[in-house]
């Protein structure tokens, strides 16, 4: 009892670590909420004093400005909220053909940098090391303002095999559309994978309990197929017919365009993170043990099931965090089409601003929406990762 | 014969392959590898013939070799550039100390930065830039470095005199670079003036020393116990992470003024600064913590048993092991911050890219030559970026840390 006592006054205060600890507490709460509100008091008097409007309220007003080529219908005088909305599948759409692309040149990339021909393997190293190397905004503008510009007028289009035009006004695709008939057979190919998927992971799961090889992989894949061959004879023969572009007048006229500010941004875009995700693979597959492969090959694998049961599993476990935040910058950098009047939303926004005139609301909105952006990708590829990860029992 | 016979029991490590088993074993190790160099050969052959041809006679240099100053300061004025010569000389004389003091890659960077001036000092060429005081300048500036390495190499200068020595240059050198309004000697020069690479070195530069310190910060804030502080950091880590750095950058450039008292103005290349500090402080933060939580939890109650502080503990025992643990990310987000100050073009900063683009703009004639000045944009950049990872390759194999990339 006494030795308690002498114990709690042996330590003065501002030794107890509790006490101490208390006084942090209160100190960097009075430091960060004296600075958060010293800012917005600050803001609110310069709002006042400018008569700035707080509110979301212009996202109904009449956008003054075109978008040249949107992907969803959009015209000046259409309101402003529609054209952030332009924007956004703007963003989404570059992003998304972005991530697809940049993975598989990235794969490609790597595989040809872990090749045993020399002459590839540098090859692959050259197409990293430039491109890891520059800046996107200097790679962004030499396609754009130096490919692009070289590329000939309507009248001299390069005619790439497909066929594909190439021209001063954009990149036109062949493009498979569908016939009026053409719905069925979508409908029926959706049926199918859905049907096949449920037959897959039921089939596996029961292969899994009793071992019984219950052969899922083929025939999940020949309900499929008839799904969608019976679909293709039900639509009438043919559910696609190719829109070939075409000459009309002083124009292509058809197929699929693609502006050149879109080409050299998805060109950049891609081309350069490809050079990192090649990074990644490489990385991840070279952490594949040798010894797992040489003892995979021992129990009597053939290649095949090499690869995709012993080296892609483990290798994925390495490759699949740093290729999230690889998707996250491609997202981001897609706001550098700025530079170059591809408009998606940061762009939008910009013109926003210099028309409405609310700055904060609709940088508000801009970081919300790649904040959320951001959030959902690495939501949903986290729940992949996570259901890859080894699991430690 | 004993001996002799041992001799040939020995292992000898394997001799570096001929050069015919070299091409066996690495073009046509088999019938696919074969195939592929005979196709691959003639192509790239193809590509080097015309890239060569392309830089030798096709390209019109012009645009390039007539505005090296604006290239390298903007539009610094012309009667002030002393300013930034003598930084350069500065910096020169500290490469050379280093150079002297540690050797290694510094030897190299010395040598080609040295070799390159040296070329520039005799190049036989007329060029208005280049009269005899530039060449003088150059010159001497090379006699500097070389002293700078008889000091750092016979002398026994304390290395954290030299490490103060980066610092302390420039520092000086962004206040004669800046100047004093009123004065006579010193005019104040406005920063709208500077540009190209100085602007580019001087946000990258301040960019990686400013943020360094804040991300360390932000990872501790992050781990605090104290829910405001690491409440505070986590929000502001992750929303600057979720946002593109252009973002950031229109940020600072247009609405930071609206949360700061009225009278406050704060110069546009400073704004610029804090933005690409703010946004690389975020990334080293998330490095700098996965440094934290990679030292083992014993290191910590080792250091408390011996009595040492919370503070002692973190500065001599948690931080060193975790920094080392994450250098290559740290030196890879400073590669990434050094390309990502181009973005400032964006904002209407003349860093090197921006200065460039106005060469390209300000004559027909240069719209031209834009594959040329864009070319040699890429290959400045290419070329600090690949030294400064290079440098970190080096860093690592010194400390024996591998790089998991």
């Amino acid at each position: 009892m006494a030795s308690q006592k002498t114990d709690t006054t042996a330590i003065p205060f501002y030794r107890d670590e509790r006490i101490l600890k208390i006084i942090a507490q209160i100190v960097s709460t009075v430091v960060i909420f004296g600075f958060l509100i010293w800012t917005v008091t600050n803001f609110l008097k310069a709002a006042d004093a400018r008569n700035m409007e707080l509110s979301f309220g212009f996202l109904k007003e009449a956008a003054g400005f075109p978008i040249s080529n949107p992907p969803i219908e959009y015209e000046a005088g259409m309101t402003y909220g529609r054209a952030f909305v332009v924007g956004l599948v703007n963003t989404l759409m570059i992003s998304g053909v972005g991530v697809v692309a940049a993975t598989i040149i990235g794969t490609l990339v790597a595989l040809a940098r872990l090749s045993s021909n020399w002459l590839l393997s540098r090859m692959a190293l050259v197409f990293i090391e430039f491109h890891r190397n520059i800046p996107l905004l200097v790679l962004l503008f030499i396609w754009y303002f130096v490919v692009f510009s070289f590329v000939p007028p309507v009248k001299e289009s390069l005619v790439w095999p497909g066929p594909i035009f190439i021209n001063k006004r954009g990149v036109y695709l062949t493009w498979p559309r569908l016939t009026e008939t053409g719905s069925t057979f979508v409908i029926l190919s959706i049926i199918g994978i859905i049907a096949a998927v449920i037959v897959f992971i039921i089939l596996r799961r029961r292969r899994k309990y009793t071992g019984k090889n219950t052969y899922y992989m083929p025939i999940s894949i020949v309900l499929v197929l008839i799904f969608c061959v019976s679909g293709w004879f039900l639509s009438g023969g043919s559910p696609f017919q190719l829109d070939i572009p075409f000459l009309k007048g002083f124009n292509y006229q058809g197929g699929l365009r693609l502006t050149p500010e879109f080409s050299g941004m998805f060109l950049s875009l891609s081309l350069y993170t490809a050079a990192f995700i090649a990074e990644v693979v490489r990385g991840g597959i070279q952490a594949v043990n040798k010894g797992q492969i040489e003892a995979a090959r021992a129990v009597g694998l053939n290649q095949l099931q090499v690869l995709s049961l012993v080296v892609m599993p483990q290798a994925l476990r390495i490759i699949i965090p740093p290729m999230i935040s690889q998707y996250l910058n491609l997202t981001k950098n897609s706001s550098l089409a700025l530079a170059i009047g591809f408009q998606e939303v940061f762009a939008v926004g910009k013109i926003t601003i210099n028309q409405a005139g609310r700055a904060v609301p609709v940088f508000g909105l801009i970081m919300i929406t790649y904040l959320s952006l951001s959030l959902l990708t690495s939501f949903i590829l986290n729940i992949y990762n996570r259901r890859i990860q080894f699991v430690v029992r | 014969m004993a001996i002799k016979e041992m001799e040939q029991d020995f292992i000898r490590p394997p001799q570096p392959p001929g050069p015919v088993k070299w091409i066996k074993d690495n073009l046509f190790s088999g019938f696919m590898n074969s195939i592929l160099t005979v196709l691959l050969f003639p192509v790239i052959i193809y590509l080097l013939y015309q890239i060569f041809k392309w830089v030798l006679v096709g390209a019109n240099w012009q645009a390039v070799s007539q505005f090296p100053m604006l290239f390298a300061v903007g539009q610094y004025p012309r009667d002030q550039i002393w300013r930034v010569g003598f930084i350069f000389s500065g910096l020169m004389f500290m490469l050379g100390i280093s150079w002297g003091r540690w050797g290694g890659l510094l030897k190299s960077i010395s040598l080609a930065a040295g070799s390159f001036l040296l070329l520039l000092a005799v190049l036989p060429v007329q060029h208005p830039q280049l009269d005899l005081t530039m060449r003088i300048y150059l010159g001497s500036t090379i006699l500097l470095t070389l002293v700078g390495f008889l000091i750092g190499n016979k002398t026994r200068l304390k290395n954290t005199i030299i490490i103060a020595g980066w610092f302390v240059i420039p520092i000086i050198g962004i206040v004669l670079l800046a100047g004093f309004a009123g004065s006579e000697w010193l005019p104040a020069v406005q920063t709208t003036l500077w540009g190209g690479l100085l602007v580019t070195f001087l946000l990258a530069a301040g960019g990686i020393v400013l943020s360094f310190p804040l991300g360390v910060a932000l990872a501790f804030g992050r781990r605090s116990d104290l829910p405001v502080v690491s409440g505070f950091s986590t929000v502001f880590i992750e929303v600057i992470r979720g946002v593109p750095l252009v973002t950031i950058l229109f940020m600072f450039s247009i609405i930071l003024a609206l949360f700061l008292p009225v009278e406050s103005r704060i110069d546009r290349l400073v704004r610029a600064l804090m933005a690409v500090t703010v946004f690389s402080a975020a990334y080293s933060a998330e490095n700098v913590r996965g440094g934290l939580q990679s030292v083992p939890l014993g290191q910590v109650e080792a250091a408390k048993a011996l009595g040492m502080g919370n503070l002692k503990i973190t500065v001599f025992i948690v931080l060193p092991q975790a920094l080392r643990a994450v250098l290559p990310a740290i030196v890879g987000q400073f590669i990434s911050l050094f390309k990502d100050t181009t973005l400032v073009v964006i904002i209407g900063i003349n860093d090197f890219l921006g200065i460039g683009r106005s060469i390209i703009n300000s004559d027909p004639e240069f719209v031209q030559m834009r594959t040329e000045v864009y070319i040699f944009m890429a290959v400045v950049y290419w070329i600090f970026s690949y030294l400064m990872s290079l440098a970190s390759r080096r860093i690592e194999s010194a400390m024996g840390i591998e790089s998991n990339l």
